[in-house]
């Protein structure tokens, strides 16, 4: 692990700040990185993958707005730290989970192992690094321009969807494929103020530029995530297919929700993991 | 290896205990040592370390706590688990430096008042949950985790939940007796 200067916030405002000072960006060589469950972070500056010359912990902020959940009829509002098997748990999400995208309950508590999952909060869960490993060489874009070293070699688990030459590095987190589907939004604070945009607008595909993973800009964080009520939430599931039981990323996920009108289906919300370079959503209206 | 690094400074860290200064919210520059004033089973430690160091090799090296162990350091055995402020955390994925202000709870500290094995202790001593023993203090701790979730609610819950513990003796099935046998007086 690189040497780091370690900064504790507790305000949202000074973690904007110290992010905004710090040029905290969405490239994975970001000078600054904020440090929230640390689950995928730690270890990948264990592994000298991320290299932050200075460290944000924004983990007292689970105090505030972020540290929330909120469930009403027009939806349902996630702060950006409440931990995975906290909002599974959570007796507002799961007295409506007929209502609610069930699956924001399956998700964490039936596939996903305890202590990441105990530790992973939602704000590090979307947010999670796409990575690729090769039998010689854990790739996450470490080297701008260095290419992909997972190209040629065994890639069984790497993506099919939205790859480009530099990059087949999979999406390996759940959270965003419901996120995605239930047309979720999510706030950003950011040092020119607030702004709320489509979650399926926060990631990028890697192009030319794998190393830079979100649409966020320096200084920028997640705050909370907003899953709206609509005619599909009432029927969803999760599906995860993986080749443990426990403890392993999707080889291959969907979300899968219906807004039936009898026998007849209105609408169907499908996104998919594990097989593409960010959650990606197959829509038909 | 990251563990030689955050480990390294052992006679620095002794010879620097802040016991003036206060803990810090930011340092100066990275490889100052980084005050910080920890609360683990329910007493005080002033310490001042590499800001790397995560909360396992502070418990272990830093503090004579080696009840949580060092498996694989990658946050994928389970054996360094650890509570805090009651929420079971792998300590090998944690900075020292993030859990100030809040409670860390260590095998250490599950002993009774009166001297007595915790009851999560005593089943496993009862069921014969446990061969090596390196795998245990994790188990355990993250035994008592699981039942404060209201997770251990029968069999296949507590294998689900109790999953991100390994057993390379293979001693699971003794395991789900023990935390049965606990669940109720836990």
């Amino acid at each position: 692990m690189q040497p780091f200067v370690f900064e504790a916030v507790t305000t949202t405002r000074d973690a904007v700040a110290a992010g905004t000072r710090g040029r905290a960006g969405s490239s994975l060589q970001s000078p600054t990185q904020f440090l929230a469950g640390g689950t995928t972070l730690i270890d990948l500056m264990k592994l000298n993958v991320m290299q932050p010359e200075h460290v944000v912990d924004i983990n007292a902020l689970d105090r505030s707005e972020l540290g929330r959940i909120e469930a009403t009829d027009r939806g349902l509002r996630l702060g950006a730290l409440v931990r995975m098997a906290e909002a599974a748990d959570h007796p507002q999400v799961n007295r409506k989970a007929r209502r609610w995208p069930s699956h924001l309950c399956l998700l964490p508590a039936s596939r996903f192992a305890t202590w990441p999952r105990s530790a992973a909060t939602s704000f590090s869960a979307p947010a999670v690094r796409t990575f690729a490993t090769s039998p010689t060489a854990t790739a996450t874009s470490a080297a701008p321009g260095s290419g992909c070293a997972a190209l040629d070699g065994f890639n069984r688990t790497h993506a099919v969807l939205g790859t480009s030459e530099r990059c087949i590095a999979t999406y390996p987190g759940d959270f965003a494929q419901a996120l995605i589907a239930f047309d979720a939004t999510v706030d950003i604070a950011g040092p020119q103020g607030s702004r709320t945009i489509a979650f399926a607008e926060l990631h990028r595909r890697p192009n030319e530029t794998p190393d830079i993973e979100s649409t966020l800009q320096p200084g920028e964080m997640l705050t909370t995530f907003f899953v709206p009520t609509q005619p599909w939430s009432r029927r969803s599931l999760y599906v995860k297919v993986r080749d443990r039981e426990s403890y392993e990323f999707a080889l291959a996920s969907a979300v899968v929700a219906l807004d039936l009108d009898g026998d007849r289906v209105r609408d169907a919300r499908i996104a998919l993991g594990g097989v593409a370079t960010r959650a990606m959503a197959r829509r038909r209206s | 290896m990251a563990t030689a690094t955050t480990a390294a400074a052992p006679m620095i860290a002794r010879s620097l205990t802040a016991e003036a200064a206060p803990a810090s919210a930011r340092q100066a520059s990275p490889r100052e040592p980084f005050n910080m004033t920890l609360r683990i089973n329910d007493r005080e430690h002033r310490v001042a370390l590499d800001v790397r160091t995560t909360l396992l090799d502070t418990l272990r090296e830093h503090l004579g706590l080696t009840g949580a162990k060092k498996g694989c350091d990658h946050g994928q055995c389970g054996a360094c688990t650890v509570l805090i402020d009651g929420q079971r955390m792998l300590s090998c994925l944690t900075l020292a430096a993030s859990v100030q202000g809040r409670s860390v709870a260590t095998i250490e500290g599950l002993v009774q008042a009166d001297g007595a094995l915790h009851p999560m202790q005593q089943a496993f001593i009862d069921h014969d949950a446990f061969q090596c023993g390196y795998c245990t203090p994790g188990q355990i701790m993250s035994a008592v985790g699981c039942v404060r979730e209201g997770h251990a609610t029968n069999e296949a819950s507590i294998r689900e939940y109790m999953s991100g513990n390994l057993c390379r003796c293979g001693a699971y099935a003794n395991i789900v007796a023990a935390v049965t046998q606990a669940r109720s007086a836990t």
